[in-house]
């Protein structure tokens, strides 16, 4: 009985075989020649040292290639591969061009691989591509500090303020802070299309993203809803909710520092202290947020030290992610990852919102509450003028 | 009730305080990040020093390469071959010149490890350069052994039916026939529609008709200023002469001191209205069209239209490496470079 089982199984799968087996012989019944070579050559990240670039490049086509000539602007130019010109599926390779560079200068490069397809690599502002120094460590850490953790702070210094609040203006605050929350959600996964649109195509950036932000979202309702039926208590606990908060907020200050690592990077320094500027005074708002739904507990201090640091010490690990490690395809799973986190959140304030209000019987789109979302949206979109150019 | 108060507490104005000291800690920290961060600007990169040192190589060597590919070695064979055909008198004691020509399709190495699919006669880029003196009857059989309808159009005084207008299909041959006339540098190439298409695979070549007084005795050289589109988007990635880029800059042309040098010399670059042919530290005569009776220049520095050529006639003085390009700059980085060695 159980062999009969068994073979029930199995015939579809070898059948499968047989199917599979019989295309990859004979061929789908279309011309088999494709009538020009296929080739993706990836250039992962270039970067400008003092004698000229180095070119991290990946071939993520179907068949091997060979690079054989390098322009840098419309000149052929001398350049060495390490380990070798041929690169197979999937291999790396490091490209060396000496070449005298100008500071501030645009420069094009043009990979030409054996049979004649072209990849361009494109070094918008040549500067010095900063090296992974003590030195340079321990700035990117400064930046992404300024960026992290102090406006955080200075936000969730507003919290004494707000405990005087009654309960329809806290809700306000709760409301205000999913039209913030809302704006990053946006933001965030924008930024993740963006980065993932830079990653090898093999990899399919965008889905990256969805799956990251889809996956964390519903990880962790499950995680919360265990939770909630594993205490058995009653409604939300504040502090888990600034929790994940700040843990969302955190994933996503992760992507404002890998913004500032790798603009950077890429030589864009100039728009670095505006950076640093704008992205100061939009996260000021983010401590407001995770202050918020902590209005109706008594939180210690170390709570707000712990939610500072979750919320804001991932900007320091995203400047030194992106100015030293910078892959796009890791960006657009971290901003995925950051995208779902915040979407949770705006989930479980939202709903927290409405039931509190159905408990009093009153409507929980009130015109306050909507005002107060409006609000939050407005100073998110107002404040990233800082950072949008 | 006692707990809840003490909980309360915990949040004390001095606790404010030390969350705001964070925050002062920033302020200060702003201040002196203005100094050490490495976005100030003042990374000093690229000096010249700099380059010199680390570069390690000298200039005009941006493309290095002292290996004799088969490309080059095309762009060598090129250079002083000249293809006189198969010679007989005819009755009325004319000279008659046969030769064979064959579009191939060929894969063609235009630079060191790149392959061009070109459309080819007689399997170089550019074709072979016929040879032969004014009043010879000449006859080209012309057989297309390619993938596409091809032609042959001569330069110079024939027939209107001998132009080479009309395709000849794979598979097909042809018989041009007619007198050489007037003497001169004419040029050939394909002339089968989409043009552009047509002569940008390669289908060109130069075509001498010598006077019947001979020149004077010189070293001859033959130079077909060419370029290839490898993306196809209308602009070049490699200008070269006779076909490969930087052919004579690894492997100079030598040269003997104070003998004449005479260059047939004819631009049949496609997508580019112009190209030029400059020499270094030298003076030469340039004759359009090849003629002697056309007025001729004295310069170092000449440029011609698609399809125009002449002869460039020059001596060296000077024992050494006179330096050949197009004197557009693009051009001449992307291999339309080389050198004279003069022994």
């Amino acid at each position: 009985m159980k062999i009969k089982w068994l073979i029930a199984g199995l015939i579809p799968l070898i059948l499968l075989v047989g199917v599979l087996g019989w295309v990859l012989k004979n061929g789908a019944g279309v011309e088999q020649d494709p009538a020009a070579p296929i080739e993706v050559l990836n250039i992962e990240r270039i970067k400008v040292t003092v004698s000229g670039f180095e070119l991290n490049v990946s071939n993520t086509g179907p068949e091997t290639l060979k690079i054989s000539q390098v322009m840098v602007d419309d000149s052929v130019w001398d350049f060495t591969v390490s380990p070798s010109q041929t690169l197979e599926r999937f291999d790396d390779g490091n490209i060396v061009i000496n070449y005298p560079w100008v500071k501030g200068d645009p420069h094009l490069i043009k990979l030409i691989t054996e049979n004649g397809i072209i990849t361009e690599g494109e070094v918008p502002v040549a500067n010095l591509t900063p090296m992974p120094t003590w030195e340079n460590f321990l700035n990117y850490g400064f930046i992404g500090f300024y960026v992290g953790i102090v406006p955080i702070t200075l936000g969730l210094l507003w919290y004494p303020f707000m405990k005087r609040f009654k309960r329809k203006w806290i809700n306000a605050i709760l409301a205000l802070t999913v039209g913030l929350l809302l704006f990053l959600f946006v933001g965030t996964l924008a930024d993740g299309f963006e980065i993932g649109a830079e990653a090898p195509s093999v990899f399919q950036g965008n889905m990256v993203v969805i799956i990251g932000a889809v996956l964390t979202f519903l990880l962790l309702i499950g995680f919360d809803q265990y939770q909630q039926k594993k205490l058995e208590s009653k409604g939300y606990s504040p502090y888990a909710i600034a929790l994940l908060m700040a843990t969302g907020i955190g994933l996503h200050n992760f992507g404002e520092g890998l913004a500032i690592g790798s603009s950077f990077a890429l030589g864009e320094a100039a728009l670095g202290t505006f950076l640093i500027i704008g992205f100061t005074l939009h996260n000021i708002t983010e401590g407001i947020g995770i202050a918020a739904p902590l209005l109706k507990s008594k939180p210690r201090f170390r709570d707000f030290v712990l939610l500072g640091l979750i919320a804001g010490a991932p900007a320091i690990l995203g400047t030194w992610f992106g100015g030293f490690v910078f892959s796009p395809i890791w960006g657009a799973l971290f901003l995925g990852i950051g995208a779902g986190a915040i979407l949770q959140v705006i989930f479980v304030i939202t709903k927290m919102l409405i039931e509190d209000h159905k408990k009093f019987k009153e409507p929980s789109v009130s015109w306050l509450n909507l005002s107060a979302f409006s609000a939050g949206m407005l100073i998110m979109y107002f404040t990233a003028f800082f950072v949008k150019f | 009730m006692d707990k809840e108060k003490e909980e309360q507490q915990k949040i004390s104005r001095r606790d404010i305080l030390k969350i705001g000291s964070v925050g002062a800690v920033g302020l200060a920290g702003s201040y002196f990040l203005n100094k050490v961060a490495p976005y100030t600007g003042t990374a000093n990169a690229s000096s010249h020093n700099n380059h010199k040192k680390n570069n390690g190589h000298a200039n005009h060597a941006n493309m290095t390469d002292n290996s004799k590919t088969s490309g080059y070695k095309m762009a060598e064979r090129l250079l002083t071959e000249f293809d006189y055909g198969k010679v007989s008198t005819l009755p009325n004691g004319q000279t008659l010149r046969t030769y064979e020509v064959v579009a191939i399709d060929k894969e063609i190495e235009i630079a060191k490890g790149i392959k061009f699919p070109g459309w080819t006669y007689n399997g170089t880029i550019p074709g072979p350069t016929f040879r032969c003196t004014e009043g010879d009857m000449l006859r080209f059989n012309f057989i297309n052994q390619g993938s596409h309808p091809h032609s042959i159009h001569f330069h110079g005084i024939h027939p209107p039916e001998m132009d080479g207008i009309e395709p000849i299909y794979p598979g097909q041959s042809f018989t041009y026939e007619f007198e050489a006339k007037p003497y001169g540098l004419q040029v050939y190439h394909c002339h089968v529609l989409p043009l552009a298409r047509h002569i940008h695979k390669g289908l060109y070549g130069n075509f001498i008709i010598d006077p019947k007084t001979p020149r004077k005795p010189a070293k001859e050289l033959n130079m077909v200023m060419n370029a290839y589109d490898l993306d196809l988007d209308g602009a070049n990635e490699f200008y070269t002469v006779n076909g490969y880029a930087f052919a004579f800059m690894n492997h100079p042309i030598k040269i003997k001191k104070d003998e004449l040098v005479r260059i047939y010399l004819s631009n049949l670059t496609e997508f580019d209205l112009l190209n030029s042919f400059h020499l270094h530290a030298n003076y030469f005569t340039y004759y359009p069209t090849g003629r002697d009776d056309n007025p001729s220049q004295f310069t170092d520095t000449i440029m011609q239209c698609q399809g125009e050529r002449g002869i460039v006639e020059v001596r060296f003085p000077y024992k050494g490496k006179y330096m050949f390009h197009a004197h557009v700059s693009e051009f001449a980085e992307l291999g339309w470079m080389g050198f004279f060695e003069v022994e």
